[in-house]
Order: structure tokens, then sequence, then C-alpha cells
């Protein structure tokens, strides 16, 4: 049997638009646990982005995230690299915790970057909220695969999800697949999804008062990236995703 | 400061306007009048360089430049205003943000000095009280729930802070009530009355003219520009109509 046989394939739903030709000798087994313990906040940002140049290669981030009572953990990435970069995030919520993230991919050539979460609300009380935005261009995918679950005991959960895409070109591509998995009954969880271009009215009125193509396109961009990262309370951090994000913009496209 | 010569130009292969001559001297406040579906819109968005308006033939010299050979951006660094019949919503992009930036760039392509962050917020207090807009409006995002009158006003902030040699002002009148009227026209006056400067206002009615009061007042037609006159041929449009002026020998 050939090593190929054990990978995931686009049969896999959490692989279901990914590139698993990219994942030839990659090490999946590469979990990161966390746990996040009662009353604590844990906040991390992660960035993928172009290391010495390099933009090719699989990047994946694997994490498995035990919230404790009470507790919160945010997340907020970017993934601006990578021919496959993928961000896979498993959340278990105690009672009353908390989990917010907020993800952007970005990016053109023939790239697929993309976001997985698996959020289980565990026991009653718990919150999530996932936000994540998509912008494209050129053959770029980005996708966002959200899978929520809520036990049959896990009452006054409250979960949300929302994606929006953003495409540049013509050949540029977006997926969005929510699951919710709903077993208890007094349970709020709200999901969005739209795909759409940039709108051309509103370029056209920046022109008309002196904006270049390229600064009106920065500036919509921004403001449509800027959702994923609101509920960043660190002006620093904020800063430095939005860069990463914005300047891939401008030195690929 | 701005000679259109028999310019035509169409959208989506339908000929819009139709051999349009015009002149606009500096220092001069030119009217432009005439009835819905003339082609007044149109000639803005021709003038702004909108994308899909195409210029089929005539030329425009602006401040002795070629007019139609500038991208939109350009247009703008150049000196022209455009205030827009509908302006536009921006989701996400506050107006401080965008007119600074929009300034900076019109300032960047003349080489001019950047203004800093402090001197950009105290002219735009200076625009903003002018027309009677609160500051905060300013801090919200451009034009997002603003209603029809805001939306105007925050044009002529707009046009306050960039502060260009010609403006093309498109039913700027429109949804305002007769206060808001005022304090526009008085705006208008404020901002663009200046011996370098010029306006065209395409305007239906008097009573943003008894304001502003034009130097010049042509009527556009069907793709052309039909009749032009003195402030007294507005006063006529409002008495007669349109259709017993333009009967009349030119
Ligand atoms: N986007 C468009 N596509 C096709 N025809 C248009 C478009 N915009 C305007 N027109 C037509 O062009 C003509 C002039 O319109 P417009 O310039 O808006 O007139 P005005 O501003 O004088 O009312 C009208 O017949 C209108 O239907
Ligand atoms: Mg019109």
């Amino acid at each position: 049997m050939s090593e190929a046989a054990i990978l995931p394939t686009r049969r896999d739903e959490a692989w279901r638009y990914s590139d698993t030709d990219a994942l030839a000798g990659v090490d999946l087994g590469n979990w990161r646990a966390v746990d996040v313990a009662p009353g604590e906040t844990v906040r991390e940002t992660l960035v993928i982005e172009d290391e010495n140049g390099n933009a090719d290669g699989t990047r994946l981030t694997r994490l498995r995230v035990s919230i404790g009572k009470g507790a919160r953990y945010e997340l907020f990435g970017v993934i601006a690299s990578a021919h496959l970069g993928r961000v896979e995030v498993e959340v278990t919520l105690a009672e009353g915790a908390h989990f917010e993230m907020g993800g952007i991919t970005v990016g053109g050539r023939d790239t697929v970057r993309e976001f997985v979460t698996r959020v289980v609300h565990a026991q009653p009380h718990a919150t999530s909220n996932q936000v994540v935005r998509s912008v494209h261009w050129g053959q770029g995918t980005g996708n966002f695969l959200g899978n929520i679950e809520v036990v049959r005991h896990a009452q006054k959960t409250d979960a949300a999800q929302s994606f929006k895409g953003l495409l540049l070109e013509k050949g540029a591509s977006v997926n969005a697949v929510p699951q919710l998995e709903i077993f208890a009954d007094d349970v709020k969880c709200a999901h969005g999804a739209s795909v759409g271009q940039m709108d051309e009215n509103a370029r056209f009125y920046m022109a008309a008062r002196g904006l270049s193509p390229e600064l009106s396109r920065r500036l919509l961009v921004q403001a449509f990236i800027g959702d994923a990262l609101v509920a960043l309370d660190d002006e620093g951090e904020h800063e430095r995703l939005l860069q990463v994000a914005l300047d891939k913009l401008d030195k690929h496209l | 400061m701005l000679k259109i010569e028999n310019l035509t130009a169409e959208i989506d292969g339908k000929t819009i306007l139709n051999g349009l001559s015009l002149k606009v001297a500096a220092g001069e406040v030119h009217a432009i009048m005439g009835p819905n579906g003339a082609g007044k819109s149109t000639l803005s968005y021709v003038l702004g360089g909108r994308p899909g308006y195409e210029v089929t033939g005539g030329s425009v010299t602006f401040r002795g430049q070629d007019l139609l050979g500038l991208e939109p951006h350009e247009r703008a660094a150049a000196g022209l205003f455009l205030g827009f019949q509908y302006p536009v919503e921006i989701p996400g992009v506050s107006n401080v943000q965008f007119l600074r930036e929009a300034l900076n760039a019109q300032r960047k392509a003349r080489g001019e000095e950047a203004l800093s962050g402090g001197e950009f917020l105290r002219l735009a207090k200076d625009k903003a009280g002018l027309l009677g807009l609160d500051m905060d409006m300013l801090k919200r995002n451009v034009n997002v729930g603003f209603s029809g009158g805001e939306k105007k006003r925050a044009e002529m902030v707009q046009m306050g802070i960039l502060d260009p040699a010609f403006a093309v002002l498109d039913e700027t009148d429109s949804g305002l009530d007769i206060d808001a009227l005022r304090v526009v026209g008085e705006g208008i006056n404020a901002i663009m009355r200046a011996p370098d400067k010029a306006v065209l206002l395409i305007t239906h009615y008097q009573r943003l003219l008894d304001v502003v009061k034009p130097d010049r007042v042509s009527i556009l037609s069907k793709g052309r520009i039909v009749k032009t006159g003195g402030p007294e041929l507005a006063l006529r449009l409002e008495n007669e109509g349109y259709d017993a002026v333009m009967a009349e020998p030119a």
C-alpha cells in the first residue's frame, strides 16, 4: 500500500474543497492542544505569510482547544501564503465558555486557503462567534467549513457564523459549508454566507474624489476584511494582521 | 476654463450626448437646465470619466488640457469635482478616512505635501461647520444611513475639503428642504465663488438659482445645448415651461 492511501481525499467532508494532492509528505498527526483554564482568557493570533520569499508548499495548523467553564478563547488568523494553507480548529466549550474566531484568507495564483472548524457546545450557556472573510483573485480559492454541534443538554447555546467572499477576478472562487448538528431545543444558531465582487459604483465615486484604482481597491478590501478583526481588541495586532492581508494584495495583484 | 466641443457619447451603443458644445469661463457659475432624460447626468459622468460612458466624438479641454485623456482620479487631481445626483454609500470606510486619503492622493499627484491627521481634522471641521453638518457625521461611514439631505450636505463638505477649481454639481438641490437648500446654496457660493474657479450647476429648479445666482444659463435637450442666455432664461423656463422657450428661434 502506498502512503498516499491513508491521506484524506476530497470525499472526506472536511477536505471537500481542499487540495489533497498537496498533503503528500505532510505530518497530519500534528495537533497542538490548547487548554484554557476555567475563567481564563487566552488570545492567539496566527499568520501564514511568505517565508523567505517562499509562497508555496503546504502549511497546516491544527489546534484542539478545550475551553473551561466561563473561560474565553480568541483566535485571529490571516492565511496569505502557501499552495495549501489550512487552519483547522476543534473546540470544545464548557459551561458559559466563549469561542471567538476571526479569519481572513487572501490570495491568487492556483492556491487554496481555508479555515475548517468544529465547535462542540458540550455544556449549557456557552457562546461562539466565527467570522471569516475571503478575498481572492487569479485561480485562488478561499474556504470556510464550519461545523457546530450542540449536545442535547447544552441549552441556551448561542452560536454564530458569518462568511463573506470577495472575488476580484474571474477564476477565483470561495466555498462556505456551514454544518449545524443541534440536539438541544433552547438554542440560538445564526449563520450567513455570501459572495460578491467589488462595488464598481463605489470605485468610480472614489476615483471622482481622487483615489487611484489601487487605492480605492485597497480601501474597499480593508473595509471588507475589517469585519473579521472587529473583536480583536489589541490595536497593534489588529494593524499587523490587516497589513499582512493588504500587503499581499498590493504585491501580488 | 472648460471648453466642450461637439461632444458625442453613448451608453451600451445608445447615443446620449449628440454634438454638445459648451464653454464655461473662470469666475462663472453656469446653470444647466433641461427635461428629464435630456442627458444632464450623462454629461457629468462623461466629464468625470465614468466607465461605460463611451465618448465617440468631440473634445473637452479643461484648463488647457485634454480632459478626456485623463483617468478619472487624474481629473480630480487636475481640479475637477463631481457632485453626484445619487451619492454612493461605502460601508466600512469612514468619511474622515476616505476624504483624508483622497485629499492626500490629489496633493501627491500635484506634488504637494500631505496633510497630517491634525491638519486634516481642522480643515474637515471648518468645512462641516460651513454646511451645518455635525462632525460626528464625518466619523461615520461614507453616506451610510444618511438621509437624502445629509448626503447632499456631505457632498458639499467633500467639495469644501477638496477645494476644486471646477465643480459639476448634478441636482445638488434635489431632496433638500427650503432651509437646507439655502445652507447648501450658500456653501456653494462660499467654496466656489472665486475669479479662478467655475461651476456647472445642473438643476431643475429656480429656487437654488435664487441663492447661487448663475452668470449664464443653458438648456440641454436631447443630448445637446439648445439655448444659452443670462439668468433671465431660467426665470422664463420657470414661468413658461421648456416647450415654449425652446420653440422660439435661438
Ligand atoms: N446606464 C444607462 N444605460 C442605458 N441608458 C441610460 C443609462 N443611463 C442613462 N441612460 C439614458 O440616457 C438618457 C439620459 O439620461 P440622464 O443623463 O440620466 O438624463 P438627465 O440627467 O438629464 O435626467 C436617458 O434616455 C436615459 O434613459
Ligand atoms: Mg440626472
